[in-house]
């Protein structure tokens, strides 16, 4: 215990940084997923297939070889920043087609019924999706996203490999400058992450509950 | 709502015409922008007053008639298939031990299992094979594995115990009414029926337990990426990073797009069965989802029929 006592503000260092990693790379995500959902759902085809073939691709890439790509190709390519800028670029573009299909999700979700009644008053495309489909959708998108968010928070730790000092590369100097208490060292560390995982799904049961019952 | 064609009439001639417009419009730019990624990454660049050729240079493409270098991918290749393998076995075996513990009838084994449960659930997989290879040093291997197994093995389990929570309650009644005790009921007439409608998302996990052991790369696991991207990379040069690169993208691709589609033809033929018939082609099933809906539906339907 003294060991994570005596380098608490390393922790809370690393800590700072894996939560702007992710509240930035949640955001991004968040932004460049609802881009994905809304060409998948639009009538024009050829966005459709980019936005299924870019889904398709970045879900089955596994997130090490983007970071790789990120961290290690794009300097090699001529690209200039730090590693924090890159390690959040890889995080936010695996992360939005996970996104994508939660906000897809929550769209299929609504019964057809309305989407038919909305277009049998008249209503347009854009009408239709604005104000009956979505605000529909968005309650039910609410648990998905948070699972999407608490899988990006333990993904935030593979930065750590790619030259980012957030919590897990801490831990890993910790542990190696601490080798008889190692233990004490990471249990540290995950506690930091549970402290954000665990009440993040708390919520997304509760939210899940309350939208089945309205169901 | 699985036809979003309802969302936009049939269109006349003049629609069709705009949409094919703009359908062309939309591919043109696209293509522009692959031309331009494609132009940047050909085009030679000067670095310290050299120029070095592009990315599409035979230059860089040159290794790959050396058949040693495709013995070293295969050899990737194959650890990353055996890590995925054993793990893969190990989390469903775990996966239904848990979810039998999580299930107990008694609080004193169910209790403890739901708290490890959650600890394992929350925490980054690489900070558990991290802690496995210094507090057990069992090498880089079983770390990834052992740290797959429990992170997977406890997602089997509470996705496999969602499913027997939802599974209708007349089912237990009818096996404890046949005789049978509470264990045999468990395994005998719900486990099967459980393991079934999971089963789906438990393909579709195993996707993610075969991109996980990637992580093997930091924790120092001779799997593919560390083959091709550190141990060929430094061996043939650093120009040649982009084409193995490409080539090792190539590689997860075909491993996972086949296993997703495995797992969405398993989802596709077990749901026929039910009431979304006229789903086709959905997206892969989700874990995480799944164990939420299915806990909620399980809570509605005990809230709403009080004992």
């Amino acid at each position: 215990m003294d060991v994570v006592i005596e380098n608490l503000p390393r922790y809370l260092a690393g800590f700072r940084l894996t939560l702007l990693l992710l509240a930035v790379s949640g955001i991004a995500a968040l932004i460049i997923g609802t881009i994905i959902a809304a060409m998948r759902i639009s009538p024009i085809t050829t966005l459709r297939g980019f936005a299924t073939v870019y889904t398709e691709l970045v879900r089955n890439t596994p997130l090490t070889l983007v970071l790789f790509f990120c961290a290690i190709i794009l300097p090699y390519l001529g690209a200039d920043f730090s590693y924090l800028v890159f390690a959040a670029i890889g995080l936010s573009v695996y992360t939005s087609p996970f996104v994508a299909e939660a906000l897809r999700s929550g769209i299929n979700g609504v019964p057809i019924g309305q989407a038919e009644a909305a277009r049998s008053l008249g209503l347009n495309f854009g009408q239709s999706v604005g104000l009956v489909i979505l605000p529909q959708a968005f309650r039910m998108t609410i648990p998905p996203l948070i699972n999407v968010f608490i899988a990006l928070t333990k993904n935030t730790s593979v930065a750590g490999g790619f030259f980012v000092a957030e919590l897990f590369t801490v831990g890993k100097e910790l542990a190696n400058g601490n080798g008889d208490r190692v233990i004490a060292v990471l249990l540290g560390v995950a506690t930091f992450y549970l402290i954000i995982t665990i009440p993040l799904g708390i919520l997304a049961a509760h939210v899940e509950r309350r939208v089945m019952v309205q169901r | 709502m699985s036809g979003s064609n309802v969302l936009f009439d049939a269109q006349g001639p003049r629609g069709r015409r705009v949409s094919l417009i703009l359908s062309i419009i939309g591919g043109l730019v696209l293509l522009a922008a692959v031309a331009w990624v494609v132009s940047i990454l050909a085009a030679p660049r000067e670095s310290g007053g050299i120029t070095v050729p592009g990315m599409f240079d035979p230059s860089r493409w040159d290794i790959y008639s050396d058949p040693q270098l495709w013995g070293a991918i295969w050899r990737g290749t194959l650890a990353t298939l055996q890590a995925a393998g054993v793990a893969a076995v190990g989390a469903v075996a775990l996966g239904v031990v848990f979810a039998l513990l999580r299930s107990a009838a008694t609080a004193w084994i169910r209790i403890p299992t739901t708290i490890v449960l959650e600890f394992f659930r929350g925490m980054p997989v690489l900070l558990m094979m991290l802690f496995i290879l210094l507090v057990a040093s069992t090498g880089a291997f079983w770390a990834v594995v052992i740290a797959l197994i429990l992170y997977n093995g406890a997602l089997i389990g509470e996705a496999l115990r969602a499913g027997l929570a939802s599974l209708p309650r007349g089912q237990r009644e009818a096996g404890l009414s046949l005789g049978m005790r509470p264990l045999q009921s468990r395994m005998l007439v719900e486990f099967p029926q459980a393991f079934r409608q999971m089963l789906p998302i438990i393909v579709a996990q195993l996707v993610v337990l075969l991109k996980d052991t990637s992580l093997g790369y930091i924790v120092g696991y001779n799997e593919l990426i560390r083959t091709t991207m550190n141990n060929l990379a430094s061996f043939y040069g650093n120009r040649y990073l982009f084409s193995l690169f490409a080539v090792t993208l190539v590689i997860y691709l075909i491993m996972n797009l086949s296993l997703s589609w495995f797992a969405r033809w398993l989802s596709r033929r077990t749901a026929s069965g039910g009431t979304r018939r006229g789903k086709r082609a959905g997206p892969p099933p989700d874990l995480d989802q799944a164990v939420l809906m299915a806990q909620a539906s399980a809570l509605a339907r005990t809230s709403e029929r009080p004992q």
